[in-house]
């Protein structure tokens, strides 16, 4: 592990992490959809980092050319307030999220905790990790039909979509 | 990864600023080709006062547009109203750095100079590099609807919307078009696309995949017209609709980076036509040493990316723009359909082991 690849995977770690802070954080929607965006250019970058060439540019391609930009349009045109919710959670509500949160981040540092010094971390991926070969064999081999089940999925939600958006068909 | 040496890093560097500073200058003096090809087709001259043959226009113009006052429209939100440009330019060049000019590297020694340097003929040799120029492709609409809403105002704000969802739909098309090319090519690597189209049939024609995806070639390049919102398909940006569109509160230097990734994009898309269905940078019956070679390779790369470019000026001032539902109705009822026959055709016929 040269030193460059050190310098762009904290790079793209740190970008990931603060990006996906500033999604939940923001007040405007619109910076939101804009911050998850850069997050998942962060997430190409560590992809390419791993020599997964193909996953970084179908990420970048899929999740933040195609589906971002039409988060992005939906939120454009609802125009959302920026101003704030409209209802305010209660005392246990917020006591009941903040236990969820302490007890979901408990876990999270047990899990990474116990990894420490494990040789798991260190073995390198096989070659032609992330490669379209090798996507490619394992979406058309074992996972066929999950892969043709989600895209019927898909072809439901948009039926779904044209149906209730339309008044007369 | 590779090592990084100082050496490798001066090489990257040296191709990054050639290759980049090839498509700037292009981009620069296409503005001075549309304007006098426009002139031409116009039975009028075009600019010919700045230098000779109107040759210094672009500076002319540059400068004119670095001097200009920048007005940012009061309640625009103004880090987005300065990240759209960029994010509409930095794609449109970027993605040229994964197109091959030439068909091998050329060493510096092999010129006479005493210095062992290879210069590749791209920037970034990446197996998935189609790819990659496909998704910087999607990453140019964001600058679009960004800079629609960054301006505080509502017409803007239709034109970008109206512009990214012609180009959304579009890239559909376009998508679909190339994947018969990958199909038959086994590869996503433009260097090896390249590669496939060389020698010639019948000893006259040159084995370019235009002869063996004639349609994929027309939806390509009806695909990559809409998406670089070129007339015919460029409504949002008419002057009698919606003012100027998603650029309308924009001046000075943030206008010419729009129109400067106007022609960035056009520069690249004629160059991914050319890449994938005119044989690259291929000069079939022509065998001559390194790097002398890798020169006229170089050359007939640019002289059909020209042919291409001309193309996009010709096509300007011939055909009449499309009303927005005619556009629409085009893309998602007419290209998409096409282009999804045309793979199932391509797809039977590389299956029987026609193709």
């Amino acid at each position: 592990m040269g030193s460059l690849e050190q310098i762009l995977f904290l790079g793209a770690a740190a970008g990931a992490i603060v990006s996906g802070l500033m999604v939940i954080w923001h007040r405007s929607a619109v910076l939101s959809a804009l911050f998850l965006v850069a997050n998942l250019g962060c997430i190409a970058i560590l992809f390419l980092t791993l020599g997964g060439q193909f996953l970084a540019a179908v990420q970048v391609l899929v999740y933040a050319g195609a589906i971002m930009v039409l988060f992005l349009f939906v939120i454009m045109l609802l125009n959302p307030a920026a101003s704030g919710p409209r209802f305010r959670t209660g005392r246990a509500g917020t006591g009941l999220a903040f236990a969820l949160g302490v007890l979901f981040v408990g876990a999270l540092v047990r899990g990474v905790w116990g990894l420490r010094g494990s040789r798991e971390l260190l073995t390198p991926v096989h070659p032609g990790f992330g490669s379209a070969v090798s996507v490619g064999k394992v979406l058309f081999g074992p996972y066929l039909y999950p892969f043709e089940l989600t895209a019927l999925l898909l072809l439901v939600a948009m039926v779904g979509a044209v149906v209730l958006a339309k008044k007369d068909l | 990864m590779p090592g990084i040496s100082l050496q490798s890093t001066l090489e990257i560097l040296v191709r990054m600023i050639l290759i980049f500073s090839v498509v700037f200058t292009g981009v620069g003096y296409m503005t001075l080709v549309e304007r006098r090809v426009s002139g031409w087709m116009q039975d009028r001259i075009g600019p010919n006062r700045v230098g000779p043959l109107g040759l210094l226009q672009p500076l002319a113009d540059g400068i004119k547009h670095l001097m200009k006052e920048d007005v940012t429209p009061p309640g625009a939100y103004r880090p987005l109203f300065i990240l759209a440009p960029i994010l509409t330019l930095v794609p449109a060049v970027l993605s040229f750095a994964v197109i091959p000019l030439a068909g091998s590297a050329v060493n510096l020694r092999q010129f006479g100079l005493p210095w062992d340097w290879e210069i590749a003929p791209y920037i970034a040799d990446v197996s998935a590099g189609l790819l990659i120029l496909l998704g910087l492709a999607s990453l140019e609409v964001y600058g679009v609807v960004l800079a629609g809403w960054a301006s505080a105002n509502r017409y803007s704000m239709m034109g970008g919307l109206r512009s990214s969802a012609q180009m959304i739909s579009y890239e559909l098309a376009l998508g679909l078009a190339v994947l018969p090319v990958i199909l038959t090519s086994g590869s996503l690597r433009l260097q090896t696309i390249t590669h496939l189209q060389e020698g010639v049939w019948f000893g006259f024609l040159p084995r370019w995949n235009i002869f063996i995806h004639p349609f994929g070639f027309l939806l390509l390049l009806v695909a990559v017209f809409a998406e670089n919102k070129r007339l015919p398909f460029d409504l949002p940006e008419a002057e009698a609709e919606l003012v100027a569109g998603y650029h309308t509160e924009y001046s000075a230097m943030k206008f010419l980076m729009f129109y400067m990734a106007e022609y960035a994009a056009m520069i690249t898309n004629s160059a991914l036509l050319v890449t994938l269905f005119l044989g690259g940078w291929q000069v079939p019956g022509v065998h001559l040493p390194q790097p002398w070679m890798a020169l006229v390779q170089a050359g007939a790369f640019a002289l059909k990316t020209f042919f291409f470019l001309f193309l996009f000026v010709w096509v300007r001032w011939t055909v009449p723009r499309f009303r927005y539902d005619q556009l629409m109705d085009l893309g998602w009822k007419v290209l998409m359909e096409l282009a999804f026959a045309n793979l199932v055709l391509v797809a039977l016929l590389t299956a029987a082991g026609i193709l």
